[in-house]
């Protein structure tokens, strides 16, 4: 007997629940040759502004957890990945019209980094904070924090999950909370991952995945007040100067698109989302 | 006089039995009804020009407040501080209708507001809490000297909490006579008195019925203002319950000519959600009502959210936390 096509209309991800776009808006999700494949929300300006705010409340408890207790948070994630492994392979291989070997290839490379990532939540501060010698009675110590709410435009046109996961991933581990633009043409992958992380053990609105235009959506979060890191790593396509120019506006951090191909394993995509503390501390004369 | 207006509308001595006629004697509310109104007029957009007008507003109706047992008179000052100036990048802001503080805090409201403070030229007042906010608790003794108390310190406005217990057991009489008694003890030397808001703590009227009831005895006491909630229970203030209070201010305004302020309180966070009230407020008693002397929003962390969203229009942008004062 044939069964009835089921197409899927997918939402966005804000806040850890699962809302329809503010604007109503949905855009057809094709696949390499053409064909449909889902309906994805289309995100609108108050769908980032709102993803913004879940994430400014989600950043309190994120970065309060213990590094530890991140690390294991994140590889539960990495398990969860595993688990629908088959499911991520198709996806990106009818999205991304690659072979189901390459496809396969480019969801395993993704499950490492986020292994990877997720590794170095309780051991990237002993590499990036330092005890300083200082000429004084004093412990001088430097160590990392997160630099609070990361907006982040997911790379563009292709590798739509590891893509993904090499700018969420390491912008995580040190507590962030983030707020993504997935892959316009090339969603799917983000979507499911969402949907890992909904019954995962992350926080709801430590990760705010939207859908749709980051043309449209990306100028917002440059601008918006309450976003202090703009990761523009997938924005090569966009006019990401003035991105830049619009972030400098409010002092955030930026990292620029590298002109290259994304290194997606990199204590410098950990480090470049944090602030360094130093503290000095008294000690005996002798 | 007051008390004369009263006897007219009941029509006849004011009694334990003449009370409890009138006030059992008014129709009841029509919940369904009440609530798919409050639901149709929440879903009025206000835009542009209309929303900046409508932010500018709800800063002007604002009774900032600070109700805390941990309030110190350092708080009180700078709350005193963001009453004058709200948003310090912005000179064109208007500023809050009153700071609204325990009796003990008067003093410092007072002192800190300086040239702001209504008794002083400027156009800010100073509003108690009193008789034994929140839970009304006291003996009439205690209320009276709570509410003596907070006028000589200086208060321009005493927030008065009704019997709660003994509305609840159909004394209504006792309810009235207290919120008569208290208006008295707002009287100053000068003969002047200090402006009545009473609370009727619609929370725990459990009935939209209960709420009609409060609001008549509250007006017929000589209320100034009836208002929804301490903000210590929750539900504090919801849309339906301050549109039917509104629906009783008109009322009484049809029957005598005389106008008395509503003030929700409680729960108010959002600029939308204000902006909800004030829609109301101009459907249900009219425009005239969208006045400091007749509508105030009883709230501490709406102004910054006001604040936010007067940034965002002004600058194209979205703002945030870190460019307004934590509260």
């Amino acid at each position: 007997m044939t069964r009835l096509a089921v197409p899927k209309t997918y939402k966005l991800f804000i806040g850890g629940a699962f809302p329809r776009s503010e604007s109503g808006r949905t855009y057809e999700v094709l696949a390499a040759n053409g064909t449909f494949l889902a309906n994805a929300a289309k995100a609108s300006r108050k769908d980032a502004r709102d993803a913004v705010v879940a994430a400014r409340k989600a950043v309190v408890g994120w970065s309060g957890a213990t590094a530890y207790n991140r690390g294991q948070v994140l590889y539960r994630v990495a398990e969860l990945l595993e688990g629908r492994r088959a499911q991520f392979v198709e996806e990106v291989r009818a999205s991304e019209g690659l072979s189901a070997k390459d496809a396969a290839a480019q969801v395993d490379d993704a499950i490492d980094t986020w292994v990877w990532y997720a590794g170095w939540a309780d051991k990237y501060a002993q590499v990036a904070g330092n005890a300083n010698p200082v000429a004084g009675p004093f412990f001088n110590i430097s160590v990392p924090e997160p630099t609070g709410v990361v907006a982040a435009i997911a790379p563009q046109g292709g590798s739509s999950l590891l893509g993904l996961v090499a700018v969420m991933a390491p912008a995580l581990v040190s507590g962030n909370a983030v707020v993504v633009v997935a892959d316009e043409a090339h969603p799917l992958s983000a979507i499911s991952l969402t949907e890992v992380l909904a019954t995962s053990d992350v926080p709801g609105g430590v990760v705010n995945v939207l859908t749709g235009s980051a043309v449209e959506i990306a100028p917002w979060l440059a601008s918006h007040s309450d976003v202090n890191a703009l990761d523009l790593t997938g924005a090569e396509e966009l006019d990401w100067v003035d991105l830049q120019i619009a972030a400098a506006e409010t002092l955030k951090r930026v990292l620029p698109p590298t002109g290259g191909a994304i290194e997606t394993r990199s204590l410098e995509r950990i480090t470049a989302f944090t602030e360094t503390k130093t503290v000095w501390h008294t000690k005996s004369m002798r | 006089m007051s008390i004369d207006l009263a006897r007219t509308v009941v029509g006849a001595e004011l009694s334990e039995r003449s009370l409890r006629g009138f006030v059992l004697g008014l129709p009841g509310v029509d919940a369904v009804g009440l609530e798919q109104r409050a639901a149709a007029l929440a879903t009025r957009s206000i835009k542009t020009s209309s929303k900046r007008r409508a932010l500018d507003t709800i800063v002007s109706l604002i009774d900032l407040t600070t109700l805390e047992g941990a309030d110190t008179p350092g708080k009180v000052r700078s709350l005193a501080a963001k009453a004058v100036l709200p948003d310090p990048s912005d000179a064109g802001c208007p500023q809050v209708a009153a700071v609204c503080v325990y009796g003990d805090m008067v003093p410092y409201a007072v002192e800190a507001l300086g040239a702001a403070h209504a008794g002083a030229g400027g156009s800010i007042n100073v509003a108690a809490v009193a008789t034994a906010f929140p839970s009304g608790r006291a003996s009439l003794r205690v209320k009276l000297a709570d509410t003596a108390d907070a006028v000589a310190a200086g208060a321009d406005e005493i927030d008065m909490v009704i019997d709660r217990g003994a509305f609840l057991s159909g004394r209504y009489s006792e309810v009235f006579d207290e919120i008569v008694a208290v208006k008295e003890a707002c009287r100053r030397g000068d003969g002047t008195s200090a402006h009545l808001k009473v609370i009727l703590e619609t929370g725990e009227l459990s009935t939209y019925d209960n709420v009609r009831r409060a609001s008549w005895l509250a007006i017929l006491a000589g209320a100034d203002f009836i208002k929804t909630s301490t903000g210590k229970v929750s539900p504090a203030a919801t849309l339906p319950v301050t549109l039917l209070m509104l629906e009783v201010v008109r009322d009484w305004h049809r029957l005598t000519g005389e106008l008395v302020g509503v003030k929700p309180a409680g729960g108010i966070r959002s600029s939308k959600d204000a902006v909800r009230y004030l829609v109301t407020v101009a459907e249900t008693a009219g425009e005239r009502w969208l006045d400091p002397h007749l509508f105030r929003f009883g709230a501490s962390s709406l102004l910054n959210d006001v604040l936010l969203q007067r940034q965002k229009l002004a600058s194209g942008h979205y703002s945030g936390a870190d460019y307004v004062t934590i509260d």
